[in-house]
């Protein structure tokens, strides 16, 4: 008798130990409420042509910030932070708008160019935080609020339209092409939202480089202890830098399937509180926030059970602005578990029972 | 000789970057003299203007000052300023509370919220910044629930007079047109800001908290070796910065007299900018609160450029303050590398 229940303890143990135990049970729990609420959550119709229903809508919403969590991912198993995404994010946006233009016959720059130069431009903003960290050893807190705090500054600067002969920055730029909305919209005669291909496209293709070349081992090793790695001839400068610049890549790739959504650039809202959810969803994803060993499955699930909770707060009529409440709630509960100190803690309260 | 090496020895080290802004400082201000006389910069009540508008950035940037100098960082400080800010206008305007009563609810709640985020950082080790992180979108958006209005204080009319009350000053007056004498005036809440930049620098100097503060700072070993309650003061550390953001968010909302969901966004971004403007290392351990007083100055200097140029739009406001949070921490890790080639 005892011995089945230390067996069923011992396999439960277990059990909560792995590494996908947290995000997975987290995303079983938002999605079992949204159940109870709606009946027809998990239905899926077409309609129009294009699939329909909660969970495609909750997993095509939540497209830019897997996109955006890979980044995070990289950055915060260096040891470092990113809060810069979200400003990023508008950054290129706003790059990508203002260079395709609002006429309604042709883009001002062809479209491929006009996304490449935003990815570009977001890719620099990433290595401009990379400098400041990796090679200035600046705190990444730090070094990231400069472009937090300036970034929409700068998008706002670039979202100049003309109002009576003069260019007025802090417009709203409204992209009158058809064919931009494929890109957060539907392609045509696909079911699926073009922005689920893109992200499974960039988790993929981080996925094979991470685990085909030593890349993945190289950042592991950064965010375990930086001076070892040197000293085993990694270097870490360099590694450190790369992890920023993806980052802002994913930031960029992320803004641009934001601004297709709304086929505009929205300075003040592209990315809002972006940066939240994707260091959430990192820590969701059970990745130590001190570095180290990262899952980027693990991220990505953390993403789409954000997403869903995310919509689900929005259905009990949550609004925009207060969400961060519960959000900063969760982060703080999800650091706290993962805290050393308070296993220790308890451990020794358990001990003392004992 | 002696003299020059001992001037040397002086400015050396920790503060050199002191020297450097209030050098700054002093030639930001004559070129403003220069460059906007016909706009009256040289007057004393433009000098004064600038406290005013910023006595509550001196408050917080005290506050931040100590936290970075324990090697830790506050980034909820902005959104604590502007829940500060639409607590007192809720409880004034809406529950008809008085003045006073309100000021100290706000007090203690941001003592609270420090004290929270004190223990999670100091006891459970959890990194300052995502502690701070949190903490600056839970206020945030706290003040959304509390109301998405915009909630002005009308009504009340204590606050009010404690927010617009002359004090005038008996030097640097100017003769205007009609031949009246007009002496230079600040408001209470530059009083209430000085006061605590005197009190914190007091601290930081004189006690043994204040000495914890930096013996942490510089080594966090070191210190635990020596016997200090190193949790304690890092603790400690983080309530004190939650009573001076609610206080400097209160002196903050005596200049707006109103509260809303997006009020003093970035704010966090302007104190950590004066203190490190101000020759505080990020590192932890080096820092006093007058630099960050000509940090704030810095800061009040361009924001009366820009308002002086009048065609330049506000934007580059966030710009140019983050260039020179750009520039001088590329200064500071200059000078750390200089150092550590040295030794």
């Amino acid at each position: 008798m005892s011995d089945t229940m230390g067996l069923i303890r011992k396999r439960g143990r277990a059990l909560v130990g792995q590494r996908l135990f947290l995000p997975l049970f987290a995303l079983f729990l938002v999605l079992i409420v949204n159940v109870i609420k709606t009946p027809a959550f998990f239905n899926i119709s077409i309609q129009n042509g294009v699939l329909y229903g909660y969970i495609i809508d909750i997993i095509n919403r939540s497209s830019e910030l897997v996109i955006l969590a890979v980044g995070m991912t990289l950055v915060i198993a260096t040891g470092g932070i990113d809060i810069s995404v979200g400003a990023v994010s508008a950054l290129s946006a706003a790059v990508c708008v203002r260079l395709l233009g609002s006429s309604y016959d042709a883009y001002a720059t062809p479209m491929i160019l006009a996304i490449f130069v935003a990815l570009i431009i977001g890719m620099i903003g990433g290595a401009f935080n990379g400098l400041l960290v990796s090679r200035l050893r600046i705190q990444a807190m730090v070094a990231t609020l400069i472009l937090f705090t300036a970034g929409r500054g700068v998008a706002q600067l670039i979202s100049a339209r003309e109002i009576g002969g003069k260019m007025v920055p802090g417009q709203i730029i409204y992209v009158r092409m058809e064919s931009f909305k494929g890109i957060g919209g539907f392609l045509p005669k696909v079911i699926v939202p073009t922005p689920v291909f893109i992200a499974a496209a960039v988790v993929l293709i981080f996925y094979l480089v991470l685990t085909r070349t030593a890349l993945g081992l190289y950042i592991k090793t950064v965010g375990i202890n930086s001076r070892a790695g040197r000293l085993v001839g990694i270097n870490s400068t360099f590694i450190i830098f790369l992890s920023y610049a993806l980052c802002g890549l994913t930031a960029a790739m992320a803004g641009v399937i934001s601004s297709s959504r709304i086929y505009s650039s929205d300075a003040n809202n592209i990315g809002l509180y972006m940066e939240l959810d994707a260091i959430l969803a990192v820590a969701l994803g059970g990745n130590s926030m001190a570095g180290g060993k990262f899952s980027l499955a693990g991220s990505v699930i953390g993403a789409i059970t954000i997403q869903a909770l995310t919509t689900s707060l929005y259905a009990m009529g949550v609004t925009a602005d207060q969400l961060p409440v519960y959000k900063a709630i969760v982060v703080i509960l999800i650091v706290s578990i993962q805290s050393e100190e308070l296993k220790r803690w308890i451990t020794a309260r358990g001990g003392k029972k004992a | 000789m002696n003299l020059i090496e001992q001037a040397k020895r002086k400015v050396s080290g920790s503060n050199f970057l002191l020297v450097v802004t209030i050098v700054m400082f002093a030639i930001m201000y004559l070129a403003g003299i220069i460059i906007y006389s016909r706009q009256g910069f040289g007057n004393m009540q433009t000098f004064m203007n600038m406290l005013i508008d910023n006595a509550g950035l001196i408050i917080v940037a005290s506050g931040m000052t100590v936290v970075i100098i324990t090697g830790g960082i506050d980034i909820s400080v902005g959104s604590m300023v502007g829940l500060s800010c639409m607590m007192l206008a809720y409880m004034m305007e809406i529950k008809g509370m008085k003045a006073s009563s309100a000021i100290v609810i706000v007090l203690i709640f941001g003592t609270l919220f420090g004290t929270v985020q004190g223990w999670l950082i100091s006891y459970l080790k959890i990194q300052p910044f995502i502690v701070t992180l949190a903490g600056m979108f839970f206020a945030r958006g706290l003040t959304a629930m509390i109301s998405v209005d915009q909630i002005a204080i009308l009504s009340n009319q204590t606050f009010l007079d404690m927010a617009n009350k002359n004090i005038y000053l008996p030097f640097g007056a100017i003769v205007n047109k009609r031949g009246i004498k007009l002496f230079p005036f600040i408001h209470p809440s530059v009083v209430i800001a000085l006061v605590t930049l005197a009190v914190i620098w007091y601290v930081l100097k004189y006690t043994k908290f204040g000495r914890s503060v930096f013996a942490i700072g510089g080594s966090e070993q070191s210190a635990l070796l020596m016997g200090l309650n190193v949790r304690k003061v890092k603790m400690s550390a983080y309530v004190l910065n939650g009573f001076l953001s609610a206080l400097g968010g209160f002196v903050f909302c005596l200049n707006t007299t109103s509260g809303f969901v997006e009020q003093a966004r970035g704010f966090e971004m302007e104190a950590i900018a004066s203190t490190v403007i101000g020759g505080t290392l990020l590192t932890g351990g080096v820092g006093t609160v007058v630099g960050s007083f000509f940090g704030v100055l810095i800061k009040a200097i361009i924001e009366t450029y820009i308002r002086s140029n009048g065609t330049l739009s506000s934007w580059w406001n966030k710009i140019v303050l983050s260039l020179l949070l750009c520039f001088f921490i590329v200064l500071q890790s200059v000078f750390a590398a200089i150092r550590r080639r040295r030794s």
